[in-house]
Order: C-alpha cells, then sequence, then structure tokens
C-alpha cells in the first residue's frame, strides 16, 4: 500500500460513492462555457497542459534553431530568420541581436510558459484537489484567470517578436532583463512588451498560489492532516508559498526597469546614482526560488510514482515533506550565488557559498530517501518509473555540478560559461522536464480515461535520455575549456562537442515525435482505462474515481480513517482492509 | 450545478469575467508599450485596456457580492476568503520590501561616481528635501486617525449599530481622500523633481505605490458603505468589511515604515524645504 503518505491506502477507506451521483455529476456545460469560461480544476488543468505543450513546441523549435546555427563555427542561419521574420536585410548586429533574441524567447518560453504551467497549472490543478479530497480548487474562477492571464502574457511575448528592440526586432535580453542591457541597451517597444509578458504570467502565477495555499489548508478531506497529505500536495504547497513570495520582488523589479526605460527614474542607471547590481539582487531574489519553484513540484511527483511502483510507502515521509520545506526557506537566502562575478566582498561570497551548499543536504535528504524507498520493493518498470528513474539519476548530476558551482572561487572561472549551461539544463531539462513525463505518463490515462502505449513510452524515454546527455553532458567539456554561453560563434576548437550536441538535438526531437504520436493514437484509439490502473501501489485518493473522473468528483467527501496513520504503519502493502 | 452535493464548498458555474479581465489587462498593457513609445492608436488601446479593467473588476465583485448575498459564502467559503485575503496581503508586502529594498540600497551606498549624487545622502543634487514633520506628519496623523475610524465602524456593524457603522466608514473614507489630497499637494510642491536621481526616483515610486494602495483601499471602503447603505453585512457575517479593513490596515503599516525609513531618516541631515 502506501504511498507518500504512508496513512494512505489503508486509510483512504473512501467513504463516497460516485456511482449513485454519476449522471448529475458528469454533466458538463456546453463547448465554448466549458473551455473558455471554465470553473473546473479538470478542465483548467487540461487548458494548462495543452497551453504547456504548445509553449514547449515553440521554445524546443528555438532551441532547435539554436544547435542549428552552433553545429559548426561561423554564423549559418541567423541571417535567413533576421530576414524572416521581417528585420530588413540582416548584418552583423542583426544577426548577434537575432541570436540574443533566440536564447531569450528560449528561455522565457520555458520557464514561464512550459515548466510552470504544466507543473502547477496542469498537473496541480488536476491532482492536488483529487489527492486531497477536494471537490474544486478553492477559487474556482481565480483559478481560470491564472490560466487566461497567463495565455496574455505568451501573447505579449510574442508581440515583442515583431516590434523594434534594439539592433534588430525581438527582446535580446536574456531570460533575466538584465540592466542596461535592458534599458538604455534596448530601445524600442519589444522589451517593454517582454516585461509586461512577466508581469501578467506573474499575477496569474500569484493568484495561482494564492488558490492552492487556500486549497491545501482549508480543503483537505476529513481526517487528512498536513502530516497525512500526499507528497505531490505537500511540494505543490511549498511552491505556493515561494510564488507568492518572489513574484512580487520580480514584479518591482521589472516595474523598476520599465520606469526606467520610459519615465527617466535612475534605479539602475549609472548616471543618476543608480546600481545595475541592484537589478540582479531583485530579480535573483525572485530567481532563485523560481528555480525551486520549477523544480519542487517535480520532486512531488517522483516521490509518488516511486512508492507506486515500488509498492511501498516512500521512505522517511515526515523527512521528505520538511525536506522540501527546507529547500523553500533556504531558497530564499542563497540568490547572491548567481552573482558571485559581480564584485561582491569575499565575506559576503563566503556566506553565500556555505548557504548554497547547504540545500544538498535536505536534496540529499529526497534523493536518498528515493532509493531507500525502492531499496527491497517490489519494482515495476513502467513508464513513469523508468522517467522517475532518469530523474532521480541526472537530477543527481545537475545537483553535484551545483555543489560544484556553489563555490564562490570556482564559479570566478566557471561563471557564464557552458559549464552553468550543462548544469541547470540538467536540473530543468532533465530535473524539471523528466519528472513532467514522468507525471504525464503516470496519470495521462487517470485524466483521457485512455491508455497511451507503454512501448512507445519507452522508446520515448530512451530517445530523450540518450538525447539529452548527448547534448548537454559535452557542455560541461565545452564550459571547463572556456566557451562562453551566449554567443552565436566560437572558435573551431570548441566545434567537435559543439558538433555532437547538436546531434543529441535530433536524437532527442525524433523522440518527442514519439510521445506526440503516442498521445495522438492514445487519444483516437487507446484502450479504455479503469479507475485504479496501477493496481496496488497506487495509493492515494485519484484512484479511487473512475478514469476520467466525473466532472464534479467528492460530492459526498471521501473520510480519511484517523486510526491508521503513519506512526502505525510499518507493514507490506497488503493489508489493505476489503472496501 | 451538479445535483447531489454534499458539502459546503462553492462550486461556481462557468464565468466569462476571467477571460474578460485577461484580455483587457493584455489590451492594458499593449496600450501602455504603445503610449510610452508615442506610437499610433495608443490612447485608443489603453482607454479600452483601462476601461476593460475597470468593468472586468466590476462585474466580477459584483458577481461575488451576488453570491454572498444568496448564502454561498459558508463559514468554510468565508475561511477561505480569509486565507486569500491574507496571503494577496503578504505578496503585496513582498512588493513593497522590492522598493524598500531599493530605497536602502541607494541610501546606505550613495554612488561616489557621479555628481548628482556625490556619494552622500540625500544626494548632492538634492538641494532640500520635505520636511517629514510637516505636511508627512500630519498625514501619518490622518492614517493613524483614518485605522481607528474604521475600527468604530468595525466595532458598530459587530454590535448592530448601523449608524455608527456608516459614520465610521463614512469618516475613514473621508480620512482616506483627505490624505490623497495632501500626498498630491506634497508631490506638486517638492523641491525635487520626478526622476533623474536614484532619491527622487525611489521616493516617488515607493510613496507613489503607496498613494496607489491609498487609493484602492478608499474604493474598496466606499464599496462596503455603499453595501452598508444597500442593508448587507450582519454582526455575524461580513467579510467584504474585514477584507476592507485588513487592506486598510496593511496600507496603514508601510506608511508608517515610510514615513520613518523615506522621510524622517532618509531626509536626515538634509535641508528641509
Amino acid at each position: 500500500m502506501a504511498t507518500t503518505a504512508p496513512s494512505s491506502a489503508s486509510a483512504f477507506q473512501a467513504h463516497h460513492d460516485d456511482h449513485a451521483h454519476h449522471h448529475d455529476a458528469d454533466h458538463k456545460p456546453p463547448f465554448f462555457q466549458r473551455w473558455f469560461m471554465s470553473t473546473n480544476h479538470k478542465d483548467i488543468g487540461t487548458l494548462y497542459l495543452i497551453f504547456a505543450i504548445c509553449a514547449g513546441i515553440i521554445g524546443g523549435a528555438v532551441s532547435g534553431i539554436m544547435r542549428a546555427e552552433l553545429a559548426e563555427p561561423g554564423i549559418q542561419y541567423l541571417g535567413w530568420w533576421v530576414e524572416f521574420l521581417g528585420g530588413g536585410p540582416a548584418d552583423f548586429d542583426k544577426n548577434g541581436h537575432m541570436w540574443n533574441v533566440l536564447i531569450s524567447a528560449h528561455g522565457l518560453i520555458m520557464v514561464f510558459f512550459m515548466v510552470m504551467p504544466a507543473m502547477i497549472g496542469g498537473f496541480g490543478n488536476w491532482f492536488v484537489p483529487l489527492m486531497i479530497g477536494a471537490p474544486d480548487m478553492a477559487f474556482p474562477r481565480m483559478n481560470n484567470i491564472s490560466f487566461w492571464l497567463t495565455v496574455a502574457g505568451f501573447c505579449s511575448l510574442m508581440f515583442s517578436a515583431f516590434v523594434p528592440g534594439g539592433t534588430g526586432l525581438g527582446a535580446g535580453t536574456g531570460w533575466t532583463v538584465y540592466a542596461p542591457l535592458s534599458t538604455s541597451g534596448s530601445v524600442g517597444p519589444a522589451v517593454d512588451f517582454a516585461i509586461f509578458s512577466l508581469h501578467l504570467a506573474g499575477a496569474g502565477s500569484i493568484m495561482g498560489a494564492i488558490n492552492f495555499i487556500t486549497t491545501i489548508f482549508n480543503m483537505r478531506a476529513p481526517g487528512m492532516t498536513l502530516h497525512k497529505m500526499p507528497l505531490f500536495a505537500w511540494s505543490v504547497l511549498v511552491t505556493a508559498f515561494l510564488l507568492l513570495l518572489a513574484l512580487p520582488v520580480l514584479a518591482a523589479a521589472i516595474t523598476m526597469l520599465l520606469t526606467d526605460r520610459n519615465f527617466g527614474t535612475t534605479f539602475f542607471d549609472q548616471a543618476g546614482g543608480g546600481d545595475p547590481v541592484l537589478y540582479q539582487h531583485l530579480f535573483w531574489f525572485f530567481g532563485h526560488p523560481e528555480v525551486y519553484i520549477m523544480i519542487l513540484p517535480g520532486f512531488g511527483m517522483i516521490s509518488q510514482i516511486v512508492a507506486t511502483f515500488s509498492r511501498k510507502p516512500v521512505f522517511g515521509y515526515l523527512g521528505m515533506a520538511y525536506a522540501m520545506v527546507a529547500i523553500g526557506v533556504i531558497g530564499f537566502v542563497v540568490w547572491a550565488h548567481h552573482m558571485y562575478t559581480t564584485g561582491l566582498d569575499v565575506n559576503t561570497k563566503m556566506y553565500f557559498t556555505a548557504a548554497t551548499m547547504l540545500i544538498a543536504v535536505p536534496t540529499g535528504v529526497k534523493i536518498f530517501s528515493w532509493v531507500a524507498t525502492m531499496w527491497g520493493g517490489s519494482l515495476e518498470f513502467k513508464s513513469p518509473m523508468v522517467w522517475a528513474l532518469g530523474f532521480i539519476f541526472l537530477f543527481t548530476v545537475g545537483g553535484v555540478t551545483g555543489v560544484v558551482l556553489a563555490n564562490g572561487g570556482v564559479d570566478d572561472n566557471l561563471h557564464d560559461t557552458y559549464y552553468v549551461v550543462a548544469h541547470f539544463h540538467y536540473v530543468l531539462s532533465m530535473g524539471a522536464v523528466f519528472s513532467l513525463f514522468a507525471a504525464f505518463y503516470y496519470w495521462f490515462p487517470k485524466m483521457s480515461g485512455r491508455w497511451h502505449s507503454e512501448l512507445l513510452a519507452h522508446i520515448h524515454f530512451w530517445g530523450f535520455f540518450v538525447g539529452v546527455n548527448v547534448i548537454f553532458f559535452p557542455m560541461h567539456f565545452l564550459g571547463m575549456n572556456g566557451m562562453p554561453r551566449r554567443y552565436p560563434d566560437y572558435t573551431p576548437a570548441f566545434s567537435y562537442w559543439n558538433e555532437i550536441a547538436s546531434i543529441g538535438y535530433v536524437i532527442m526531437a525524433v523522440s518527442m515525435l514519439v510521445f506526440f504520436v503516442n498521445i495522438a493514437w492514445a487519444l483516437v484509439a487507446g484502450r479504455r482505462a479503469e479507475g485504479n490502473y496501477w493496481g496496488e501501489g497506487a495509493t492515494t485518493l485519484e484512484w479511487t474515481l473512475s478514469s476520467p473522473p466525473p466532472f464534479h468528483q467528492y460530492e459526498t467527501l471521501p473520510v480519511i480513517e484517523s486510526h491508521h496513520d503513519y506512526h502505525d504503519h510499518i507493514g507490506p502493502a497488503d493489508d489493505r482492509p476489503a472496501h | 450545478m451538479a445535483g447531489a452535493k454534499n458539502h459546503e464548498y462553492h462550486i461556481l458555474p462557468p464565468s466569462a469575467w476571467p477571460l474578460l479581465m485577461s484580455v483587457a489587462a493584455l489590451t492594458f498593457t499593449s496600450g501602455m508599450v504603445l503610449f510610452m513609445h508615442d506610437l499610433a492608436g495608443a490612447g485608443v488601446v489603453l482607454g479600452l485596456g483601462i476601461a476593460g479593467v475597470i468593468a472586468g473588476f466590476y462585474l466580477w465583485l459584483s458577481s461575488i457580492v451576488k453570491e454572498a448575498q444568496a448564502g454561498d459564502h459558508t463559514p468554510v467559503v468565508q475561511l477561505h476568503l480569509r486565507y486569500g485575503m491574507i496571503t494577496f496581503i503578504a505578496s503585496e508586502v513582498m512588493f513593497f520590501v522590492g522598493w524598500f529594498w531599493a530605497w536602502f540600497d541607494f541610501a546606505l551606498f550613495p554612488s561616489e561616481l557621479v555628481e548628482v549624487v556625490g556619494g552622500v545622502w540625500p544626494p548632492a543634487g538634492i538641494e532640500a528635501v520635505m520636511d517629514p514633520f510637516a505636511l508627512p506628519l500630519l498625514n501619518t496623523l490622518i492614517l493613524l486617525c483614518s485605522g481607528t475610524t474604521v475600527t468604530w465602524a468595525h466595532h458598530s456593524l459587530i454590535h448592530g449599530d448601523r449608524e455608527g457603522l456608516k459614520t465610521g466608514l463614512w469618516l475613514t473614507i473621508i480620512l482616506g481622500v483627505v490624505f490623497s489630497f495632501v500626498q498630491f499637494y506634497e508631490y506638486a510642491h517638492a523641491p525635487f523633481e520626478f526622476g533623474g536621481n536614484t532619491y527622487s526616483s525611489a521616493f516617488f515610486m515607493a510613496t507613489g505605490f503607496h498613494g496607489f494602495h491609498v487609493l484602492v483601499g478608499t474604493i474598496f471602503l466606499a464599496v462596503c458603505l455603499r453595501r452598508t447603505y444597500a442593508g448587507h453585512f450582519t454582526p455575524r457575517q461580513h467579510f467584504g468589511f474585514e477584507a476592507a479593513a485588513w487592506y486598510w490596515h496593511f496600507v496603514d503599516v508601510v506608511w508608517l515604515f515610510l514615513f520613518i525609513t523615506v522621510y524622517v531618516w532618509g531626509g536626515w541631515g538634509a535641508a528641509y524645504h
């Protein structure tokens, strides 16, 4: 039995009876109302997932252009893109600006419009209410504006690509939007559209955070104490607090950019005594919690999945929950490790080095607890589990290079090299994205009611696993040899590993085709999925419902029996009482 | 909505307001970009955006008030609203943290690179600052006083004294409006211009965003007053009022920090205007 909340299965003796109300509960509004005016957490979750997939295709295509350009030294394709996107005859400056626009778009799209909407908006919306036994989110209408503001933000970012932004069209500031490149360095409306894009998406995320905090604190099923709550819900709770407290600081910082650009303030302009490094402090005070925002829900998903396919409760449930809390808290006091080369004094660097390394402790608690969960478990290598195993392995690689970069002295050499690019792609494209695919295969039949092909899912996994490693592992070498980030060209000395990395992109892209074929096939002709298709290892509340669940679930709330709690539960999975 | 609901949560029918608000918000921000770059159509797009946002707020909040009057706000739903308001205010606090951060950075580490600052605070280019113990102190007293009148209104409401509620709210709103006028007067007579150096950038943006929040809080209280005349609120259930009061106290506390760190400490040693 068991899962993350070790009380689970036996305790989750749901006293509800969905079938009795099935007819009423499944009454859906007409198309436009259902999808454009939704107040249903599952539909809004679906919208978020579709949106995130679309944004992911665009963001992934942008990285394809980048890998094509970097496949060999010299400038190959940028000029073509400058002219294709309407920037007039290409020249050296426009080509360079085009490159900056591409890397900015890739970063902003993947962070704000792919990972965050998929993790929190998509899976969070779908499964937090289901797992805690809630009929919906606390604020169903606000839930919907969170989604539509994300779309509005994406539109604003797309507008920015077609208006002047300096030496060409589009915002070429990097996802960090550092001043003075983003202020005096980017004349034209493009950066203003990009800034407003973050305002809009950020407002949506803050409202989402308010919604999740309220839902998780107030709408858990009777008997489900916080210490019995599944770890995915825990992860979203911690993430929501990070969003709530970090995003407003970004809002203030980019508002300062806006007034510096347009209204004559000098927050970051040295001519008026301003300080560009202040922008970096404000940005990374948001930006560091932001990277945990992108990975914590993944931690929650991996805990559910590893427990399910080990048929054991997760090892050290409370330690797992509070490790996430610790990561969230420490995440607010390590931001300047992104700024080691800005001239911080040595004592400041020492503090930020020590504080950053401290994060390896709760993160280690999580890695070891996942391994201990599998230890002696009855392992089943279904597709979600192989993605989860890939996550644990590759996230650990990214975490280890993170400890390297945490050293202020070492980072003086590695800052802004491809070593950093390799590091954060190991924790994001392999950490966050692997957890997203793990969650997708884990829950896709629950959401759609239809089975994907496990074979194709495994092929997708192996293609993607090989592809991303071929892309990103050589970047460690390139970085240690001194190849800088954010340039479209490089000395021929770096050409070997760059060519390899670009071949890796092709492997990864082909595996993504397998993913889309799999999903399309499943939606058209997939076998019907039953309620609990993973069997006795899957013990959280969503598995007590049909697949897909009724439009309104838990019209009678499930009751979690109180005599089972984690202190009692030491037995194997098969002590589940008969219903 | 769907049939046999055996719980106290609020399951809502589909609503057009979120989509409308998002479209309006995008129209507003796009209009701002056009406006900031003097581009064609700025007035129309910005106007539509602002009108859309205001209409969206009005329609959405009207729906909430109607639902409250219809009894949809069960005790657990009221608890949701409390959590929602507290977390919203927490996020607002963090927004002001950003502005205070800039202020302290500039004040504690004044730039030595440019003459306009000259390594001193307030910057060398600022000939005089506002006398904190003149109008800003008056405004501090006005806001503190408004904090007591809103509490008066709250106690009257709890004790079923509708007239006391109206008086307390009227006084609070009037004090809020007076505050805004005093602030406006002060801006108009400030001894330094907007922008151009760190002092007047951070001063006007921090106090300006506070002023905007005063405006929003005043409108929020005015909505409560209108609802009071319409017979809304009972001694036991009046979260709309409480949310406005919480927000008002939050705005008050931000002002106290601004008064101490920006007006008094931040102008210390400079000539007073």
